[in-house]
């Protein structure tokens, strides 16, 4: 079991990943990324 | 023969580390036209969460900082939830889970820009200061109240939440994006109040810091590595000490970027396997595992095929 865990976790996280994509979370993050975050630099 | 010899001794192996750190310092940070535009990079990719603290609004940023991310999800989780919308976060949060689940802290070590400028402003000889080990655990209590808790649960008339740990803590932030952003856009700079000062404040006080101790960020406020360093016993690679090789020499925690006694707990959460300790290890005590492989020191390897062959 103990050799198990971590593909056990690492599958789990891919399909996690994979639903947030499927839902379209990329775009989501992309939205924020590409806007100058104003909190990050301190004058938000 | 003298040749021969002198071709099959050890040789003390260079750290190239620092090189890996810079190289992903830089790669993370590559598009350089932006500086002279005055802008972000914008492109598509940019949706992609890099494997470490590395602020999105660097003008130069490639990708998206997942702690940014993660904040951002929490803090439109109830309002996206009162408009029916299903952006929960599970990419980001997967996405990190993955790394974990695979490395542990491992781009802690090698990947993370801040990491990296923290190494190299800690070898400004001076006198150094042991960060107690009480104050390690200050960054998980940063991870929940600041990255999930008050972005979930402080909102305004919308329903939205603040990046709380971005807009009152991150230094990186203010490092990568606001000093440049503030030099290279004018029309940001009326916009200068009280929040800037206090993180320009932090980030100097972060800076003297880490002249002093080694990555104090990494190892007492970095939510990132908070939630990594839970990964790092039950990940693929792993970390071991062999008892019956280790002489308790302390030559491994003298070496250590994190101040860790790695032959106490091999896998502890604060260590950010850079693997310093396995190339510092005379008696190949230290190893690591990945993938069903194991890993000694290179010098080792060397002298023990040395052996072998005489």
């Amino acid at each position: 079991m103990k050799r198990r865990l971590p593909w056990i976790l690492l599958a789990v996280s891919l399909a996690v990943m994979t639903a947030g994509l499927l839902l379209g979370e990329y775009n989501k993050v992309l939205e924020k990324a590409i806007t100058v975050c104003l909190d990050c630099i301190g004058i938000g | 023969m003298g040749a021969k010899l002198k071709s099959q001794s050890p040789r003390k192996p260079r750290d190239r580390r620092p090189w890996y750190q810079a190289v992903f310092a830089l790669g993370l940070n590559a598009w350089i036209p932006s500086w002279f535009k005055g802008e972000i990079f914008q492109g598509g990719i940019k949706g992609v969460c890099v494997p470490a603290l590395n602020c999105y609004s660097c003008p130069s940023a490639m990708g998206a900082c997942p702690i940014g991310a993660m904040q951002t999800f929490f803090g439109g989780l109830r309002f996206n939830l009162s408009v029916a919308e299903k952006k929960f976060g599970l990419y980001v949060a997967g996405l990190l889970a993955a790394v974990g689940s695979a490395v542990g802290r491992m781009p802690c070590g090698w990947i993370c820009p801040f990491g990296f400028i923290q190494e190299l402003f800690h070898k400004i000889p001076t006198p150094k200061i042991r960060i107690p080990r009480f104050m390690t655990f200050f960054r998980y209590a940063v991870l929940a109240t600041m990255v999930v808790a008050l972005p979930l649960l402080i909102v305004d008339e919308f329903g939205y939440g603040q990046t709380w740990f971005c807009k009152w803590i991150c230094p990186a932030g203010t490092l990568e994006a606001g000093i440049p952003l503030i030099l290279i856009k004018a029309d940001l700079r009326p916009l200068i109040g009280f929040m800037y000062y206090w993180k320009l404040g932090l980030l100097v006080l972060f800076v003297g810091w880490f002249v002093l101790s080694r990555r104090p960020f990494c190892r007492t406020v970095c939510p990132l590595g908070a939630f990594w360093g839970l990964f790092n016993k039950v990940s693929l690679f792993r970390m071991a000490v062999d008892d019956e090789k280790c002489t308790l020499c302390d030559k491994c925690h003298k070496d250590c970027p994190v101040d860790i006694k790695i032959y106490e707990s091999a896998n502890s959460p604060d260590c950010v396997r850079c693997l310093k300790c396995v190339s510092s290890c005379k008696f190949g005590a230290i190893s690591y595992e990945f993938l069903g492989k194991r890993e000694v020191a290179p010098d080792l390897r060397v002298k023990n095929r040395a052996e072998s062959s005489g």
